[in-house]
């Protein structure tokens, strides 16, 4: 079902400002027991696998592997990785809930940061200035390795405002 | 049941010691070895909005045993989702996909077309159910206070986001766009919303799921003014960068906005956090920064403009002497005493009037009481809840804006709905919650809606309004084409056709 279901909002086109392709967030993806889709490289090749490290809201490390090309948030979405409220907006830049933290030394090698980017990631819970929407960071060969945490909660700081689309 | 094991290994469970979520294995039997729950529990949520689907979705997840109902009074589903959330913002919608899943589920069902308190009361789904969650949110707005607020051309903007989201509700409203200049008061991201619908090229918006009566009007629209009236300083405005950008990124618009607003502002921007200083520095930019020969010119050639208007009150909402209907808007000039977030704005006994034709209050919406018996906190018109437990009341329980109040966006939703789930789960795994009696649910609720000749709306039967709308909206592309009454979305659920 999740398959489908993304298979059909690709073939609608891509949603406004997000030229990537989705893959499908869902909490129930355990499950169902499927994957999410994948629809960008395929690596039929072990070696051409990135290595990244997440560390949950436990503290545990959770080492997982995803293709150059996949976002963060797609390998959270292919990994079933269980993050409680992980990508609501299916990474479109509508919300901050796909934060993640990284080293210093990470973070400036992630490259520069759009103001799209930047002003839904000023809405995150627990910011900090090695903030990053897990939605826009693409793996390459170079980010092996990287450690990702995730932070304590999900919470926009507009919370405490207006509330709004 | 082997096939139940399978399914729910890897299950995530509330374990109160920890105070976390927990990785757990799991092989289908229920988590407390003390709890003798020899039936299922069942759980009711009323409303089907992000904090009634968010509140199901953690509870299925963390009990292998639950079952949950969704009573919605609307045939539709998803809440402010739907009709809230702007036409132009679909990614906002996206939780919709994850939303369908949870009522996919076996343990899940939707029943639409089903007004509890009317067809239904609160307190025949207390004896129902093991526990009732109250997740109906706030249909009601806060009002200006002040004479005139009655007349035509008057609205709130839950009204009139309502009426171009196609809320059944809302479809009277028909707003009368043929005014120059137009006042909305409040300067949160719905006061952005409503600005910008007024606003947008219409080549824009018709490829929107805005409703067609909305887009007709609009195309006839005469507005070419829109002022986003606040009663503090711009650093205290409640919208966000994202809102604003897209106000100054605005095609055929110019900004339009007063210096004197923002006196001290620059000078008070290096001690603000990143957010604030961020959103600041782009409203300061716009209003202030001389632009440049391209944007100059893109300036001059667009027929229509919009600006911050700060340090003004509403008054007294004048009349039209001959038409009964507004004709303009009387502010009280207004300072601020202190600073940031907690500054309060002070009248000055200076006056302002404005011409306009339409005013939209967006002041906050309200949350209503379902039932007089029930705790309510009329004051902040939410219901009075420990995390999500209802006071006085066992076995209630709230998420979403009726237990916090009416602010946040989606995810704000998510975590305080996520927060009532872990509540609930901890009192039955406690035992503070019996769940050792069975309780019928839906088969004797189902059976009391029958004999009132109450017929809910499944979600299959959603899915075909769904398709009937999405097949609408493809026709002239849109998104969808949205149903706008009770009576076709009820004739399109009942329908054999597909």
């Amino acid at each position: 079902m999740a398959f489908v279901t993304a298979l059909r909002r690709l073939a609608h086109g891509s949603l406004r400002g997000y030229p990537r392709r989705t893959a499908t967030v869902t909490s129930f993806s355990w499950l169902t027991g499927q994957r999410g889709f994948t629809g960008g490289t395929q690596s039929l090749r072990s070696d051409n696998k990135v290595t990244v490290n997440f560390i949950n809201r436990d503290g545990e490390k959770i080492t997982v592997k995803g293709s150059p090309g996949d976002s963060l948030l797609d390998i959270v979405i292919n990994e079933d990785l269980d993050f409680d409220g992980f990508g609501a907006c299916e990474g479109t830049l509508a919300c901050s809930t796909c934060h993640l933290i990284f080293t210093e030394e990470v973070y400036k090698s992630l490259g520069p940061v759009t103001d799209e980017e930047m002003d839904m990631l000023d809405l995150a819970y627990g910011l900090t200035d090695t903030s990053r929407l897990g939605c826009q960071i693409c793996l390459t060969k170079s980010l092996e390795g990287i450690v990702a945490k995730v932070p304590e909660s999900v919470a926009d700081i507009r919370q405490s405002q207006d509330g709004s689309s | 049941m082997s096939g139940h094991k399978m399914l729910f290994s890897g299950l995530k469970l509330w374990r109160p010691g920890r105070g976390r979520w927990m990785s757990r294995l799991h092989d289908g039997e229920a988590p407390n070895p003390n709890a003798t729950s020899c039936c299922n529990p069942k759980v009711c949520i009323v409303g089907s909005g992000p904090a009634g689907f968010y509140t199901a979705q953690q509870l299925i997840k963390a009990r292998p045993d639950v079952q949950v109902d969704i009573y919605e009074r609307l045939p539709v589903p998803f809440g402010l989702v739907r009709f809230g959330v702007a036409p132009d913002h679909p990614e906002v919608k996206n939780v919709i996909n994850t939303f369908t899943q949870t009522a996919r589920q076996s343990r899940c069902s939707f029943y639409g077309n089903v007004d509890v308190g009317t067809d239904v009361s609160v307190e025949e789904l207390r004896q129902a159910y093991h526990a009732v969650v109250l997740s109906y949110g706030a249909e009601g707005n806060r009002t200006m206070g002040v004479p005139g607020e009655d007349l035509a051309g008057v609205h709130a903007a839950k009204d009139f986001v309502g009426w171009y989201n196609g809320l059944p509700s809302c479809r009277q409203i028909r707003p009368d766009l043929s005014c120059e200049t137009a006042v909305i008061l409040g300067q949160g991201n719905v006061a952005l919303d409503v600005a910008r619908v007024l606003l947008s090229p219409l080549d824009f918006l018709k490829k929107t799921d805005i409703t067609q009566p909305a887009l007709e009007a609009l195309a006839e629209s005469q507005v070419r003014r829109v002022l986003i009236v606040g009663r503090r300083g711009p650093t205290q405005v409640a919208c966000t960068i994202k809102e604003v950008r897209e106000m100054v990124k605005l095609p055929n618009t110019r900004p339009e906005m007063m210096a004197a607003d923002f006196e001290g502002v620059a000078e008070a921007l290096k001690d603000l956090p990143r957010p604030r200083k961020r959103l600041t520095e782009l409203m300061l930019k716009t209003a202030l920064e001389v632009p440049g020969v391209e944007e100059q010119q893109r300036r001059d050639g667009a027929s229509l403009s919009w600006g911050f208007r700060f340090f003004r009150s509403p008054v007294e909402i004048l009349a039209d002497p001959e038409r009964s209907r507004t004709a303009g808007i009387r502010l009280a000039v207004t300072r601020l005493e202190g600073s940031g977030e907690g500054a309060r704005a002070v009248l000055t006994g200076e006056l302002e009037d404005v011409t306009c034709g339409l005013i939209i209050s967006s002041i906050g919406y309200k949350s209503l009481p379902i039932h007089p018996s029930l705790p309510f906190d009329s004051r902040k018109a939410i219901v009075p809840n420990n995390m999500g437990r209802v006071q006085r009341a066992a076995g209630l329980y709230c998420s979403g804006w009726l237990k916090t109040g009416p602010t946040g966006v989606i995810a704000t939703t998510m975590n305080n709905s996520f927060d009532t789930a872990r509540s609930l789960v901890e009192d039955m795994e406690s035992g503070t919650l019996d769940v050792s009696a069975a309780k019928p649910g839906s088969q004797s609720v189902g059976a009391l809606l029958e004999k009132r000749g109450v017929k809910p709306v499944t979600f299959p039967e959603w899915e075909k309004i769904d398709g009937v709308e999405t097949r609408r909206g493809e026709a002239v592309g849109k998104p969808r084409e949205k149903l706008l009454t009770v009576e076709e979305m009820l004739q399109v659920a009942r329908s054999y056709h597909c």
